[in-house]
This record gives structure tokens, sequence and C-alpha cells, in this order.
């Protein structure tokens, strides 16, 4: 599928905000330990993030004046459904903007709305995951653990922003929130192994064979092709570049995403003051490489089943 | 909206016959005439007469060799179009309710003045029948010639798509689907029509029927040769065999 950078911007920058709220709201209720500028700094980045994201996702449509529309399908439709839940997540967090400014000691309104802005957030990513794990002819996507992936990424690189945002502001790294991020990074490694897994073992019952009908009367190749130049189909489906480097990718993928912050963020337990900053700051550049990369090669490595209907060596 | 109709009133599709189908493409050129000034027109190209072309269509004949387990082969001609499918994916993905399925007669139409070309139904829908118009941003499909066959200005033989009209094989036939004592219903149940990518669950109406049963071939072409080249000059042969050590 060809990746577009409007939509990795999107879902990579909406999620970590969303992953980013929901540290803010847990930082100000629970016990995680937190620091009320890096709340308030917390929460506007968290916006601009996932603003951004949204804004980002209207730059791939063909006619953007009309995306309003995009509302009113959720009946049936996940990326209605996700653009619902955006716009609903947003009373919540009007909410919480109205207990720091306006009420500050109405602990009923902070409880209220930080619990649905948590549950928003969450909801809000899975619906984004679900715009393809609901697409069935894209079998790397069409399983749950896409689901998995967005929900985790989004905690993990929100994790990491929360975990800095706090280190940087109380210039002290609290034992808790690095096990924390740690834990979540390792988890959002596995949870990228296993998706990796499943979709290399995972065999598509879709052949020229199906695809055709003539299976029954033997092996089905192209002879000719429909078309002498690509049309959309295959430049929308039958993306190919980074399958010749996907092995490689992973590999960038998986050390930028993963090894490099949080080895980076166990190195800066040792140092303090701006080493820490520039150390926590490298970690979070790298994340970002790696997440990019990782959104990157989710849409150019899936295959859609159409490309059975062409030559299987060039789109296969 | 996007929810598709429990049932349909007729089912309105194409049977294709891969028997009889030469693969002249007059059903890919009469589409693409009709519809470029037709439902959703135009239908855009993009550098027609250059180097790179190309632009929207609808239907498109592939072209397919079969090779048996006697090591036969055959030809199949494919037109591939909209199967108008019953559970159609498309529909249900459309975010702003341009995507439908026509509860009278089970015609899937975009609505060109909906449409906010996000391109989620080419997506979801796995025959690759859908279409993005780069020039006007928004989605484009076969309407079944939906401004063709139901209007009252042609005579009534013309009344089917444009590409039934234009094969001159007659490998393309129109009609009801889902009612089971029509022509073509009777076609796909004498000639065991069949589904394309069923375990796709779509439910597609359109119908393709198989290649009929072959003569056994009599005898065998002979494979060619292997040319062995020779060279005559010495010196040559002598060059060419340290340059291929």
């Amino acid at each position: 599928m060809h990746p577009a950078l409007s939509v990795i911007l999107f879902s990579t920058a909406s999620g970590a905000g969303y992953g980013l709220l929901i540290f803010v709201v847990l930082g100000r209720l629970l016990w995680l330990p937190s620091d009320s500028t890096a709340l308030v700094w917390g929460f506007v980045l968290s916006l601009v993030l996932i603003v951004g994201g949204l804004l980002s996702s209207t730059f791939h449509l063909g006619r953007p004046e009309r995306s309003w529309r995009a509302f009113s399908q959720w009946r049936t439709s996940w990326l209605s459904r996700e653009g619902v839940m955006a716009i609903v997540t947003f009373a919540p967090m009007a909410g919480l903007v109205w207990h720091w400014f306006a009420r500050p000691n109405d602990e009923l309104l902070l409880l209220v709305a930080g619990v649905f802005a948590m549950v928003g957030a969450l909801v809000t990513v899975f619906t984004t995951s679900m715009i393809y794990a609901s697409l069935k002819p894209i079998p790397a996507w069409s399983n749950p653990w896409t689901s998995a992936v967005y929900l985790l990424f989004a905690l993990m690189t929100g994790g990491l922003l929360y975990y800095i945002l706090v280190s940087w502001l109380t210039q002290n790294q609290n034992l808790i929130l690095v096990e924390l991020t740690i834990g979540l990074i390792l988890s959002g490694a596995l949870v990228k192994l296993l998706y990796w897994r499943h979709v290399s073992s995972d065999v598509s019952s879709t052949t020229p064979e199906s695809a055709t009908g003539l299976g029954q009367l033997g092996k089905v190749s192209q002879l000719q092709a429909p078309h002498s130049q690509e049309n959309y189909l295959l430049k929308e489906m039958g993306f190919k570049i980074a399958r010749k480097h996907g092995q490689r990718l992973k590999w960038i993928c998986f050390f930028t995403a993963f090894v490099a912050p949080v080895s980076v963020m166990l190195l800066a337990l040792f140092v303090q003051g701006l080493a820490m900053k520039l150390l926590l700051l490298s970690a979070l550049a790298s994340m970002a490489i790696g997440v990019f990369i990782e959104r990157w090669l989710f849409f150019a490595e899936a295959k859609h089943v159409v490309t059975h209907y062409y030559h299987e060596a060039r789109y296969q | 909206m996007t929810d598709l109709p429990k049932t349909t009133k007729k089912k309105l599709g194409l049977v294709i016959d891969l028997d009889i189908c030469v693969g002249c493409n007059a059903c890919v050129t009469s589409c693409k005439e009709w519809n470029t000034a037709g439902y959703s027109a135009p239908l855009s190209d993009t550098d027609p007469y250059g180097a790179d072309p190309s632009g929207v269509f609808f239907n498109r004949v592939h072209s397919y060799e079969v090779i048996n387990t006697q090591g036969e082969s055959v030809t199949i001609n494919f037109p591939k179009s909209c199967l108008h499918c019953d559970d159609a994916p498309c529909v249900t993905v459309c975010p702003t309710g341009a995507s439908h399925k026509r509860e009278e007669d089970g015609i899937v139409l975009v609505d060109p003045e909906l449409c906010m070309g996000c391109k989620l139904c080419s997506w979801a829908c796995p025959y690759g029948a859908r279409e993005y118009d780069e020039h006007d941003g928004i989605m484009k499909k076969c309407t079944l010639c939906v401004d063709k066959i139901y209007n009252p200005n042609l005579p009534e033989h013309s009344r089917v798509p444009a590409c039934v009209s234009a094969c001159p094989t007659g490998a393309r036939s129109f009609g009801d689907l889902g009612d089971e004592h029509s022509p073509v219903s009777q076609l796909v149940k004498d000639r065991g029509g069949f589904d394309l990518m069923p375990e796709q669950g779509c439910a597609p109406v359109n119908k393709y029927l198989p290649p009929r049963q072959r003569q056994p071939a009599t005898s065998q072409a002979k494979p060619l040769e292997e040319k062995v080249e020779s060279i005559d000059n010495v010196v040559l042969r002598w060059v060419d065999k340290i340059l291929s050590a």
C-alpha cells in the first residue's frame, strides 16, 4: 500500500498526543509522580499533537472542504467513528481546562473529565487502528495485532513524552516513571515483534486462482498486462519499494524505536542537568525515527489482494 | 446512509463469458466513451498523448495463461469491472455517505457531490473496481450505465450498459440476477457461473462463466531444440572460452 506521508504523521502524532493525554490525567489523578508545570505543558503538547495529527489527515483528501461529512456514517464506517470519537474526546479535554482555570478545587469535575478523557483517548486510538484492521483485502492489517500495535505505540510514545517533560521540569528522574516507561517500550517491542511474526506467517487464502476463478483449470499467470502504464490501482495498492529493504528497515526500526531509547534512558539515570536533558531528547528523537519507520513499513509492506490480478513477480 | 439495504428489489449485474471473450477491448473503450460524458463525468486522463499516459477506467481486460497439470496452456481474456456486490465493503467503509447501494436495483454508486476523496473504499474493494480521479479529487466507479439502462430517449434494445452494447462476440450479458427465471440467471445455472474471490465474502452479483471443455489435444508441438552457438574463428573461440570461465 502506498504510504502517504500525511496519514503516517496523522496516526503517529495523534497516537502520541492521546497517549500523553492519558499520562497527564493519570499524573493529576493518581499516584503517578508529576509536576504542575509538566502537567500544563503535557496537556498543551498533547492538544498540539492531536489537532496537528487530525489536520494532517485531511491533507490526503481529494476534497478536504467536504471532510465535515465524514462524521455522518458512524453506524458502519470506522473512519467516521474515528472522526466522531476525536471530536467527542475534546469535550472532557475542555472539562480539564475548565477545572484548571475556573474550578481548581472541584475534584469531582477533575475525576469525571479525567476518566472520560482517558477512555476517549483509548477509544479514539482504537478506532484509528480499526480503519485498517477492518480491511479484509489487506491481510497484513486485517488482524488483531494491528490494534494492539496502535494502542501500545500511542501509550509508549505518550509515556516517553510524559517522562521527559516531568524529568526536564523537576530535574529529577523518578524511578517509578522510568520503570513504567521502559515497561511500555518493551511491551511495544513485543507486540510489534508478534505483529511481524503473524504477518510473515499469514498465508492469504486469496490467490491468482481464486481471484480469476480459473483454479480448476490449472495454474494462473498473467499473459499480458491490461494496461500499458501504471494505473491508480497499481500506484496505490501495488507499492513495492519497501519489500526490497524490508528486513533492513525492520532492524533499524527495532533499534531506533525500542533498543536505543531504553538504553539512553538508563544511561541518563547516571547524569544530571544538561547531560540528562540532551540524553532524554536523543531518546525521543530516536523513537520518533523508529515510529516513523514502523508506520511507513506498516503501509509499504502491506499487500492488497487486488495485486493477484497482476503479474505475480512484480507486485507480490 | 452507508448501511447496506437488507435486500434489493432487483440485482442488476453482468454475466461475463470467459469462453467467448476475445480480448478486443471494445468494452473498455465504449465504457470510457459513455461514462466520460455520463453520471460521474468526466473520466480524467493525465498526460493522454504523452510518454506516460494514465487515466480513469471502469473496465479493463486482463489476460491470463492457465497451465494444467499436463502442461497444456489456455489463454483466457478476462474483463473486470465493478461486481456490484451484495455485501459491498466499499459502501460500509465510506465515512461521508457518498458510497451507496441502491435498494431498487442493487447498483453500487458514488455520489460525486458527497465524496471527499479519502480513497478508503478503493482499499476496501478486493477487486480493484474503484478508480480515483486525480483531477476531480473524488472516487469514481462503474455505474452499470445507470444513465443509459433507464434512459427513455434510447431505443429499448440500447438500454443496456455500454460494454454490453459494444461487445462484438456477445460475451457480456446484462440482467436481473436476483430473478432466478431471468435469462442471465439461467445462463449462470446452465454454464456453472462462479464468483470471483468467494473467500472475501463480498457476495458479488456479477458472475463469470468458465471456458468450455476443450477438445483433447491430438498432437503435441515439440519444444524448440536448444541452438548451440558455435564460433568458427579459432581466436574468437579461445577468447570466448577465457571470458566464459
